[in-house]
């Protein structure tokens, strides 16, 4: 079968490769999206409306006032104490979860992610509904004469962040606990060690890498968590919290100061995240369990107080949405609760908040649709296409990690607010965040899909006679579907929960659920607060148990 | 209608180093050919330099006459099986088989046929509607090779598709693959690092190491006349004893072995000097004299028994004789003289025999 065909030299020449286009056009996404905003952001926080030209008068400012340094102070120490308290919740529950028959871990389990995949707002709001001011527990004790801490402030975000954030521990460390090799714990115990000492000598230093890995992203979430700080914080000020005043205090004029607040920081984050790499590269202990550790089988009283602890922490991280959805459907009078249920909040929202809700699922299906095609091209050009290309792009998957929302938003309008492209209070502006801002969950997880899958499958085709490009979208593209997906949700997930930045780039006609939650909860509406939340919960809910179902724990959540 | 492969000096590099440096071959029609060698001597390379997956970085790859170095890879009319199978994960048994079919645009109504008689051909028939998850090792093999060679293609590749399959498959396996090579005519080039599978399956052998051909020859040239030590001590088993050619007038040399032996041997050229004596354990026998040694330790292996001779010159050679040819197995310690023919062994030249092929 000789077919004839023209020099190949001279066809070659003439006809651009399918995968240098997506790369083009990949990179050009980015510099648009991403450089072009950042560097703004950064170029504009060295001016100032005070002074005249290229000026460090934010900087200085920064560092010389004290309320903004007392503000970076509490960042600091509220991630710091998240970080602990979270740490000392997460592990003993991944040691109880993998060590020991806990009654209902498989329930226990999908609701520790359920509570980390919520809406951190949302637990913001249920402190706030049962130890608030008018809160049913403060008003319980109140009768009973006792005087209850106050839930605004600092105890309050340290608490709904711990409850929020130590599944990332728990999630980390359990998969590291079931990959260590029994024989490692046996041969502590051969050489003489006691179950205490061989914990604290053999297992937990084993594990450490994981706790650390964990105790990264409870800090990084911690200090970039825009919406609950907000809520709950009552004039304790974090920095998103800041950049955001700042911004909108500056309305009219500039976003200087809050540009120069911003690139603080994402330097923080940046600083704690390299810190982590450079543990996590110095001390890795990569294991694959031959032998998976053994699961002590407990009897009856034993069983149950294993299963105590773990279920009480579940259960109050899980309570925000128990909370929520109940509330949603008490009926309402003058924004305050009264007896009875009802379906009033919905009716209400129906008819005042349509367009937010509409919003919300239209943006993030728009989002999720260019996600899932962007990041099914990134992930192969990551594995398969290596370089420097392949490596810029693997360096970008951290960015959800290092830029809160709130800088992300701010970068996109100082980017985006003069001639020639306008794009501030548009649709467009909104979905371009959420892109930028999520698309890494499916880079990430297409990806490791990837990893697992033999080059010669996508050779085998080109051999039978397909293109490069057509076996691309006929083979890998199909056999990656799965992974895809699963990132994809997870993408989704954190769309329609997004608040940070759609607080910044919000406009009249372009708002949605999470800024009308918090707006609601603002003008002291609890109960359309509620019946909002209870959507994004529902929605948040039925698309994780997808997930589960789709990825069959092959796709990582952390 | 199926090539004839030519490569004329092809090279791959990456960096400064030459994975296949300098390869020439001329593979007829229909012949089944094997690169052989240890593993990084080059031979896959080749082999995807061939199938488009490797750029060709200098020399050209010829089918029919006509240079393939810059032809896309799928548009080169070549079947190929990978080591793993890879078999599309996502398609039945008979999906896979019919891919190539309808990327080449076959016809409809005859694709379904086709598909049939490939599956006939490696007895899978039955299996047709199975995913490849459900397959074992073995049939994934027989769908990957139907797959390959259902397209008809010019030249068939087959990059070390029995490795996979333990042991006694693999035996079985090659049966097929020769069978089915010979029945449909196909150029096939078949790379393997197994000596006795390239021995049992090939035409013709190319042996390769750090990138060059070694010696290229029939199973039983390479076998009996290896052209130089590197090929005779890959292939089988050899025992390299050295030696010194005293006296050469191009046709008959002196050869001596250490202060106990000498003996004429017919050769082709006239070098004098250190030089080395190739010979296998079957072409070495017990005798009235030769080399002195004694036998450290037999083991009993049902045809044969093979000994382990250490030599008065310190060197332990194994040396292996037919239980048919003798009544019992000689004890460990017996000291014996080490005889052979001088016709049927081989002696290179150079201190460590890697010189030229001196006897013939």
């Amino acid at each position: 079968m000789l077919t004839t065909s023209p020099s190949p030299l001279t066809k070659k020449s003439f006809r651009l490769d399918f995968w240098a286009l997506v790369k083009i056009l990949v990179v050009l996404a980015l510099f648009c999206f991403l450089i072009y905003p950042f560097s703004s952001l950064i170029y504009r926080s060295f001016f100032s409306a005070k002074e005249e030209g290229f000026t460090l008068y934010n900087y200085i400012r920064f560092f010389t006032k004290e309320y903004y340094l007392r503000t970076l102070g509490n960042s600091l120490f509220v991630s710091f104490t998240t970080t602990l308290t979270a740490v000392a919740l997460g592990v003993p529950m991944a040691y109880l979860m993998t060590r020991y028959n806990v009654m209902g871990k498989n329930l226990l389990h999908i609701m520790i992610i359920m509570s980390l995949m919520s809406p951190p707002f949302i637990g913001a709001y249920s402190w706030i509904m049962l130890f608030g001011r008018a809160g049913w527990v403060t008003k319980f004790f109140a009768g009973l004469g006792i005087h209850t801490p106050t839930i605004y402030g600092r105890l309050g975000i340290i608490l709904v962040f711990t409850f929020k954030l130590f599944p990332y521990v728990y999630l980390y460390v359990s998969g590291a606990l079931s990959s260590i090799d029994s024989s490692l714990e046996e041969a502590a115990e051969n050489l003489g060690s006691g179950k205490l000492r061989r914990l604290m000598t053999v297992t937990l230093p084993v594990v450490l890498p994981s706790i650390a890995a964990g105790a990264v992203m409870v800090f990084m979430t911690s200090l970039a968590d825009f919406g609950t700080p907000m809520l709950i914080g009552e004039g304790y000020p974090v920095l998103p919290v800041l950049v955001y005043n700042e911004y909108m205090s500056e309305m009219g004029g500039n976003a200087n100061m809050a540009s120069a607040l911003s690139v603080i920081v994402v330097t923080c984050s940046t600083a704690v995240l390299l810190v982590q790499r450079w543990l996590v590269s110095k001390k890795n202990y990569v294991m694959t369990a031959m032998r998976p550790p053994q699961v002590v089988r407990l009897r009856g009283g034993m069983r149950a107080l294993a299963t105590l602890p773990v279920a009480l922490v579940t259960f109050v991280g899980f309570l925000p949405q128990v909370v929520v959805l109940y509330c949603s459907f008490r009926n309402t009078a003058f924004s305050g609760f009264v007896e009875g249920f009802g379906l009033q909040s919905y009716i209400t929202i129906a008819n005042r908040l349509g367009t937010n809700i509409k919003n919300t699922y239209v943006f993030a299906c728009i989002a999720i649709v260019i996600i899932l095609l962007l990041g099914m091209l990134m992930s192969y050009v990551i594995v398969r296409q290596k370089g420097k290309i392949g490596a810029f792009f693997d360096l970008l998957i951290m960015f959800p990690y290092v830029i809160p929302g709130a800088v992300l938003g701010i970068s996109l309008i100082v980017a985006f607010n003069r001639q020639p492209v306008v794009l501030t209070g548009t649709a467009a502006i909104m979905v371009i965040a959420l892109v930028v801002r999520k698309l890494p969950y499916t880079v990430r997880s297409g990806s490791a899909f990837l990893h697992q899958m033999d080059p010669s499958i996508e050779e085998a085709s080109i051999n039978l006679g397909v293109s490069p490009s057509k076996t691309f979208f006929t083979v890998t593209a199909r056999l990656m579907a799965p992974g895809l997906l699963s990132g994809g949700i997870l993408s989704w997930i954190t769309s329609i929960n997004e608040l940070s930045s759609s607080i910044m780039l919000y406009g009249g006609r372009t708002s949605t659920i999470s800024v009308a939650i918090y707006t609601e909860v603002v003008r002291n509406s609890y109960g359309t607060a509620a019946a909002l939340a209870s959507i994004l919960t529902v929605t948040t809910v039925v698309s994780m148990l997808v997930f589960l179902r789709v990825s069959k724990g092959r796709v990582s959540i952390v | 209608m199926s090539h004839n492969v030519k490569i004329e000096e092809a090279v791959k590099r990456y960096g400064d180093f030459a994975a296949v440096d300098g390869v020439s071959l001329d593979i007829s029609q229909g012949e089944f050919f094997t690169l052989l060698g240890p593993s990084g001597c080059g031979k896959t390379t080749l082999l995807r330099m061939i199938a488009g997956f490797n750029t060709v970085d200098g020399g050209g790859i010829y089918f029919d006459g006509r240079l393939m170095n810059h032809v896309e890879a799928h548009k080169r009319d070549i079947g190929m099986v990978f080591q793993n199978y890879a078999i599309f994960p996502h398609l039945t048994v008979a999906e896979n088989v019919a891919y190539g079919l309808k990327a080449k645009k076959v016809p409809k109504n005859e694709i379904g046929p086709r598909v049939t008689e490939a599956l006939e051909l490696v007895q899978i028939e039955p299996l047709r509607d199975r995913r490849p998850n459900e397959l074992s090792g073995g049939q994934q093999q027989r769908v990957a090779l139907a797959r390959a060679f259902v397209i008809e293609p010019g030249v068939l590749l087959m990059d070390e598709p029995l490795s996979n399959l333990d042991a006694k498959l693999r035996v079985q396996m090659r049966t097929v693959i020769k069978k089915l090579q010979r029945r449909l005519g196909i150029t096939t080039i078949y790379v393997t690092h197994d000596q006795e599978e390239a021995l049992s399956i090939s035409d013709r052998i190319a042996v390769m190491n750090h990138g060059q051909i070694m010696q290229v020859g029939t199973p039983e040239e390479i076998y009996k006349r290896p052209e130089n030590s590197f090929v005779a001590g890959f292939i089988g088993i050899s025992n390299f004893i050295p030696c010194h050619v005293a006296e050469n007038d191009g046709k008959t040399a002196a050869v001596r072995v250490g202060e106990e032996l000498s003996f004429d041997l017919p050769v082709s050229s006239g070098y004098t000097g250190e030089a080395v004596l190739s010979a296998r354990p079957e072409q070495l026998f017990f005798s009235d004299r030769g080399l002195p040694g004694r036998v450290e330790i037999s083991t009993f292996l049902g045809d044969f028994v093979e000994y382990e001779i250490q030599l008065h010159s310190g060197q332990t050679i194994q040396l292996n004789e037919y239980t048919k040819d003798v009544q019992e197995v000689r004890p460990d310690g017996l000291e014996v003289f080490v005889g052979f023919d001088p016709r049927r062994i081989s002696l290179y030249a150079g201190q460590e025999g890697k010189g030229a092929l001196l006897s013939c």
